[in-house]
């Protein structure tokens, strides 16, 4: 393993990590939020017990998120001093920001898990909403960043130096919006479903079970109105990626020949030598539709860059695939729902319902993996596009397999670790008492 | 007062404020790491009461300073992760595990053999992260990060693994120890407790000098440029003066059971010594190559920053104080008070 692969596997590993306990920091606070609301309106007690058994697993994942974030913002540096150099200033804004963000989430965190019985029911309330609004605002930020390194903008290039540094217009860079909303929402949708499949399967073991049918409503509303909304998130920035990146979306769609009137390619396996995709189904003027909204556009084909400036096709391609499947499926699953609540048919008391939601449950977290597997690898060779290249970016340190085999088995021991102690907060819900699936007996936390 | 350096204040200020509250949540875990005594069970629990609400928010400030750092002075956060990749690396891994052990212990809900797993993690962790964070300050202080044409000239070992860096290192985790002694004496009620945590602070006390003497010593000897900063500048008498002054009142104020007073001298005894080194710093940011001039970003970045802190400090110098008026109002633990979590 070379090590600029160890490095970019580091990094990669790092924000798969990272990315899952981030989603969680941003979109559990919002449910938890709910269900508390519903207590202070209602007064029915379940919601109150709910609030808190959603807290104690999230502040696990708060915790390691918070870490994993940190790890995050050393190995910019530790791995990517080259680009840190050149670019740090021009980015350094989003980062401050973010960085505000953390620090009024943390406080307002503090207050909510600490602070049950020390400020008033309503105030605690607010410190709730205030995690949520400054966890997706953190989110956003960063992703801002991520967004600049896609479209970079906000300064001029003189002696291989950035000057006439612009720092709003590097916050403000075409990517960004899109991404942004587009991840916002990936965010939510990826732990509603998650969330509400955990629910769904507790139901289907313990039928009308009032804690899981509540907790059911809450996160299934969210995964519902996500799964629904995101594809029109993600035509704003396929549309934003044929615009300004046309390599990274020839790429995703294993596009080979710049052409008009292109045809989409649904699944195939791209061969980078052959410069040829096989075995796809071709949607006609299906690409040129869909990233420019006219069926005769012209589409940038991957060979109109040399092979150095062209990311690796296979990766990016199927990730994508996998990102717009899945999402396709969620979407059609909330559908399905739809139309059980326009016949006023209950949705915990369906089964076929509670049967695929459970099955959903990952659906939206590896659709969030797959979606950044596809804009990371899909802006290679570049770190900062057109501008500087990962690997003149990267820490002349040697043996980096070194950390990065470290921090992942560092990771692999933290992500077991989370499983199990979320497995006994899971079977620690009301109803679960008795024999779990494995056959083990659990006691009744009620 | 030009932006480049008000922007290394705020860099400074924002070391000193992770000293004196994450500073002291490392403190904390070493504390849990070395209880002792019959009371060591109701020690660990003050401890772990003493950090929850507020680690998250403490520890903010470091990530605060590694932005200003990259933002504001790219080449010399470029130089320090190259040349000190192995320090930080370390560093990060104790900075992981402690969160993440912390977390599970709190909210795990496991077996008492868990608890004390991840309990040993959480000190151990609190034990490593001090002394790495001081051989990094240690390190660029000292002089032997080289930069050449803007490349730094490593080997990625010799800048850090040297007497001063280590020295240096130490001090910084007495010092985090002695902090967090002081400050746990309020945060519990239970005189008895009172009573080990104030033995603690006063025995590390005399540790946390000598270490410092030494430390000034070594300063003296290899960092010539470092030593001429901090003592040949026209703020080195009240300076080293206050720092003394500061160090001998809180000794006093234990000894007196002025508990109250010790946390504040304390506390200015500690952001005293990281200001001193920032100060005996200047004008350089890596001595001898690196000035601040020379590494900071360009006005047009340095600028909004600024602007951009100061706006947001408005939001967030209130919620700091609410956070810290909820929970370190009150007069901490009662006796014998049952585990709550």
């Amino acid at each position: 393993m070379t090590d600029l692969l160890a490095a970019r596997s580091q990094m990669a590993m790092s924000l798969a990590f990272h990315i899952v306990f981030a989603a969680v920091g941003m979109a559990m606070p919002l449910l938890m939020a709910v269900a508390e609301g519903m207590w202070l309106r209602t007064r029915d007690p379940v919601y109150l017990d709910l609030a808190k058994r959603w807290q104690r697993g999230t502040a696990i994942l708060f915790a390691v998120g918070a870490v994993s974030g940190t790890v995050l913002s050393f190995e910019l540096g530790l791995l990517w001093p080259g680009f840190m150099r050149h670019a740090g200033a021009v980015i350094g804004m989003p980062f401050s920001l973010e960085g505000f963000a953390f620090f009024l989430e943390a406080i307002f965190l503090g207050v909510h898990l600490y602070g049950w019985d020390r400020v008033g029911p309503r105030l605690h309330w607010l410190a709730g909403l205030g995690v949520a609004v400054t966890g997706v605002a953190s989110g956003i930020f960063v992703v801002c960043a991520n967004g600049w390194m896609n479209t970079p903008t906000g300064f001029r290039v003189e002696n291989g130096k950035a000057v006439d540094i612009d720092v709003w217009a590097a916050l403000l860079n075409p990517a960004a919006g899109s991404e942004a909303l587009h991840m916002a929402i990936a965010a939510f949708q990826a732990v509603g479903w998650a969330v509400a499949g955990i629910h769904a399967w507790a139901l289907l073991r313990r039928p009308a079970e009032p804690f899981h049918v509540k907790a059911f409503g809450i996160a299934f509303s969210v995964a519902a109105i996500t799964a629904l909304v995101q594809p029109l998130a993600g035509d704003l920035s396929a549309q934003q990626v044929a615009r300004n990146q046309p390599t990274k979306l020839a790429a995703l769609e294993a596009h080979w020949h710049t052409q008009r009137g292109a045809p989409l390619q649904i699944g195939g396996w791209p061969d980078e030598t052959a410069e040829v995709t096989r075995w796809s189904i071709e949607i006609p003027n299906g690409l040129s539709l869909l990233a420019f909204h006219d069926p005769d556009a012209q589409v940038e084909g991957l060979t109109a860059v040399p092979r150095a400036d062209r990311p690796p096709v296979a990766i990016v391609h199927v990730a994508f695939q996998i990102m717009v499947g899945l999402g396709s499926a969620m979407a059609a699953i909330a559908l399905y729902a739809c139309w059980l609540a326009l016949r006023r048919r209950s949705w915990t008391a369906s089964r076929p319902l509670l049967r695929v939601v459970a099955w959903a449950a990952p659906a939206g977290f590896v659709a969030l993996e797959a979606g950044w597997v596809v804009t990371e690898v899909g802006r290679q060779p570049w770190i900062a596009r057109g501008w500087l290249r990962t690997a003149d970016a990267v820490t002349p340190m040697p043996h980096l397999i070194v950390p990065f085999l470290a921090f992942t088995a560092l990771y692999c021991l933290l992500g077991v670790v989370v499983v199990v102690l979320m497995r006994r907060q899971v079977f620690a819900s009301p109803g679960l008492a008795g024999r779990d699936v494995a056959g083990q007996e659990f006691a009744d936390d009620t | 007062m030009t932006p480049d350096l008000l922007l290394a204040g705020v860099l400074l200020a924002s070391l000193i404020a992770y000293a004196v509250t994450g500073g002291a949540d490392f403190g904390g875990g070493i504390w849990d790491l070395l209880a002792t005594g019959p009371r060591a069970p109701q020690q660990r629990r003050v401890i772990a009461h003493a950090i929850g609400p507020i680690w998250e928010a403490n520890h903010v400030w470091l990530i605060l300073a590694v932005v200003v750092l990259f933002a504001g002075f790219p080449p010399a956060f470029a130089a320090l992760s190259t040349d000190l990749h192995i320090p930080l690396a370390v560093l990060l891994g104790g900075i992981v595990l402690r969160g993440a052990a912390f977390a599970f212990r709190s909210y795990g809900g496991g077996t008492d053999r868990d608890l004390r797993l991840w309990s040993r993690v959480f000190a151990i962790a609190s034990l490593v992260s001090p002394i790495m964070l001081g051989v990094i300050a240690g390190a660029v202080g000292s002089g032997r990060m080289r930069i050449v044409d803007g490349q730094v000239q490593t080997d990625f070992v010799s800048s850090w693994l040297a007497r001063l860096p280590i020295a240096t290192g130490l001090l910084t985790l007495l010092a985090f120890a002695w902090l967090a002694a002081v400050y746990l004496t309020l945060e519990t009620q239970d005189q008895l407790l009172r009573a080990d945590f104030r033995r603690r602070a006063q025995a590390t006390a005399p540790a946390v000098a000598a270490v410092a003497v030494l430390t000034l010593w070594f300063v003296h000897q290899d960092a010539p440029l470092l030593w001429a900063g901090l003592a040949h500048r026209p703020w080195t008498p009240g300076l080293f003066g206050l720092t003394a002054a500061l160090f001998l009142a809180t000794v006093w104020a234990m000894a007196r059971f002025w508990h109250r007073l010790a946390r504040l001298t304390a506390a200015g005894a500690v952001a005293l010594i990281v200001s001193g080194w920032g100060l005996a710093l200047h004008p350089y940011v890596i001595p001898p190559d690196l000035t601040l001039t020379a590494a900071a970003a360009p006005d047009s970045v340095i600028v909004p920053v600024l602007w951009t802190l100061a706006a947001g400090s408005v939001l967030l110098a209130p919620a700091f104080v609410w956070l810290f008026a909820v929970f370190k109002a009150r007069p901490g633990l009662p006796p014998a008070d049952p585990d709550r979590t």
